[in-house]
């Protein structure tokens, strides 16, 4: 598969909207992280022992039975800027492992799965499920963890649990989110009660884009904060529990808008559609919005035929990155505009159900 | 000097990212630069946790700030010293956690309410936990079954428990 595939493939597993949940549930995401025994942690280690760690995280996929050939390595050094930035609005690396030149990310076919390799810690296993479904993403992370642990040394104590460079993730050394799309929540202003009382059972709660309180296109990540002292299976029990309670509450405050707002709630939607079907110049933010209310739209049977998808798919190809490599050219601000418009157009209309 | 970025307008915001020890400068436009940080998607929430370590470190290492001066340990395999790691909120290497045990301590007890793990083992790694955490399951059984005079039970624990202690002792 080449880098070609990854980039122009839009469809990610996680992308395909559907698993558990998926009217209010975007994606599940586990992260473990593991260091080696006696090696420094990335931040101190020189560009010898930083290599060296690739290799041998190369050597043990490609020496076991479950996983050989099935995943491609991208080393940072030789990634232009872009190509890293779209690795980025695919959530596939972070930002951070991004503008490593130390780094590299062993990505799975499927986009199911991305072990970084010398981000903060030596190795972070990544796993992105659509829907709820964090007992998949955890059952696959751990099988790709005992898998590495067969050939790598880790750096594991008995008491201490996994060894991180930040003592934040010591322990489990896990992180596992949701990221959930809430518009009616937001809409009745009911959003930041709720995420007061996440921040008090050690969970915590920000938009995905940018800082704001109110996350833009109204997408949210929800994450355990705390990594010692609980086993794995009690930090997704809580997270999940957590989650399906905003569910619940996201449900009904779509029930109260239906019914409370039923015509403007309809002509907002009816908007946000016309204008992203016909508009020739679009910032990603106003996309983002416009996302979010034709998605409630779907989830809500007020617009019957587009597929729920568009969201999914439609806020990671309207990014700047993303655009650039999608058009081959390089793309100022006034001209991203004027093609996400296009990509816009064409891809609802390719969504439209018949 | 035009924006690094979209190499189209001049660069008017300037500044400098430390990722993982290594500098990057940043050149950007107004409008790139406004991008940038509306747009970074914060794959983990970091920020806020390293902000509430660094928060942490200082207030706990306020009290000993006399002493630290006098004796500044140094971790012995990667040379790291206390007061990098309080700068930082990152160790250097994983024998940090023995070389600065007494003082990691009560900041993972602040941190994540409990200084124990107990969650997953690995295979080779994990050594001896995993039979360790299996013998004192079975003395909380052994507890149990003696308790409700099922001596036979009893015995059969026992044994289990012996066979586990001497694999234990092989290993050593
Ligand atoms: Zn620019
Ligand atoms: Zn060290």
């Amino acid at each position: 598969m080449s880098l070609d595939d990854f980039i122009y493939n839009s469809k990610s597993l996680w992308m395909e909207g559907n698993g558990p949940e998926a009217d209010v549930v975007l994606s599940s995401r586990i992260r473990l992280a593991r260091n080696l025994r006696n090696v420094p942690f990335p931040h101190k280690a020189n560009l010898e022992q930083a290599d060296k760690i690739i290799k041998q995280v190369f050597d043990a996929i490609e020496k076991s039975s479950e996983f050989a050939g099935q995943f491609r390595c991208f080393r940072m050094k030789e990634l232009t800027h872009l190509e890293r930035q779209i690795l980025v609005e695919k959530h596939l690396i972070s930002p951070a492992l991004a503008e490593s030149e130390k780094g590299a990310a062993f990505i799975k076919h499927d986009e199911s799965v991305s072990i970084m390799v010398n981000e903060e810690d030596h190795i972070r296993i990544q796993t992105l499920y659509p829907g709820l479904q964090m007992e998949k993403a955890w059952q696959l992370s751990t099988k790709i963890d005992d898998v590495l642990e067969e050939r790598l040394d880790y750096a594991f104590d008995e008491k201490k649990g996994y060894l991180t460079a930040c003592p934040t993730n010591v322990g489990t050394g896990i992180r596992v989110s949701v990221m959930l799309h809430l518009p009616a929540l937001n809409m009745l202003n009911q959003s930041n009660g709720i995420f007061t009382t996440i921040g008090q059972v050690g969970l915590t709660v920000r938009g995905l884009y940018g800082e704001g309180s109110k996350g833009l296109g109204n997408i949210y990540q929800i994450s355990n904060q705390l990594t010692l002292g609980q086993s794995e299976e009690d930090i997704i029990n809580n997270l999940k529990g957590v989650t399906k309670q905003i569910i619940e509450h996201e449900r009904s405050a779509r029930e109260k808008l239906l019914k409370d707002a039923g015509i403007r709630l309809q002509d907002r939607v009816g908007r946000a559609y016309g204008i992203l079907s016909n508009s020739y110049i679009i910032s990603s933010q106003e996309a983002m919005e416009l996302l979010s209310d034709v998605r409630l739209g779907i989830d809500l049977n007020l617009i019957k035929n587009l597929d729920s998808r568009i969201l999914n798919e439609m806020m990671i190809l309207i990014r700047p990155a993303y655009l650039q490599k999608f058009f081959g050219q390089e793309l100022n601000e006034y001209e991203r505009d004027i093609k996400r418009a296009s990509l816009l157009r064409d891809r609802l209309k390719q969504s439209e159900i018949k | 000097m035009l924006c690094t970025n979209c190499k189209k307008r001049p660069a008017t915001v300037h500044y400098t990212k430390i990722v993982n020890g290594e500098k990057t400068e940043m050149h950007l436009c107004q409008v790139c630069a406004k991008e940038i940080s509306d747009f970074q998607f914060n794959f983990e929430p970091n920020f806020s946790i390293h902000n509430l370590l660094a928060g942490l470190l200082n207030s706990m290492a306020e009290p000993t700030v006399g002493i630290d001066y006098q004796r500044n340990e140094h971790c012995p395999s990667c040379g790291m010293s206390f007061n990098e790691f309080s700068q930082i909120g990152r160790f250097g290497c994983n024998e940090c956690y023995s070389a600065f045990e007494g003082r990691i301590e009560p900041i993972l007890k602040r941190i994540h309410g409990s200084s124990v793990h107990t969650g997953k083992v690995p295979r080779r790694a994990g050594g001896e936990l995993k039979v360790k955490r299996e013998i004192d399951l079975l003395k909380a059984e052994l507890d149990r079954v003696v308790k409700l005079e099922e001596y036979e039970k009893a015995a059969e624990i026992r044994d289990k428990i012996r066979e586990l202690e001497k694999q234990l002792d092989k290993n050593k």
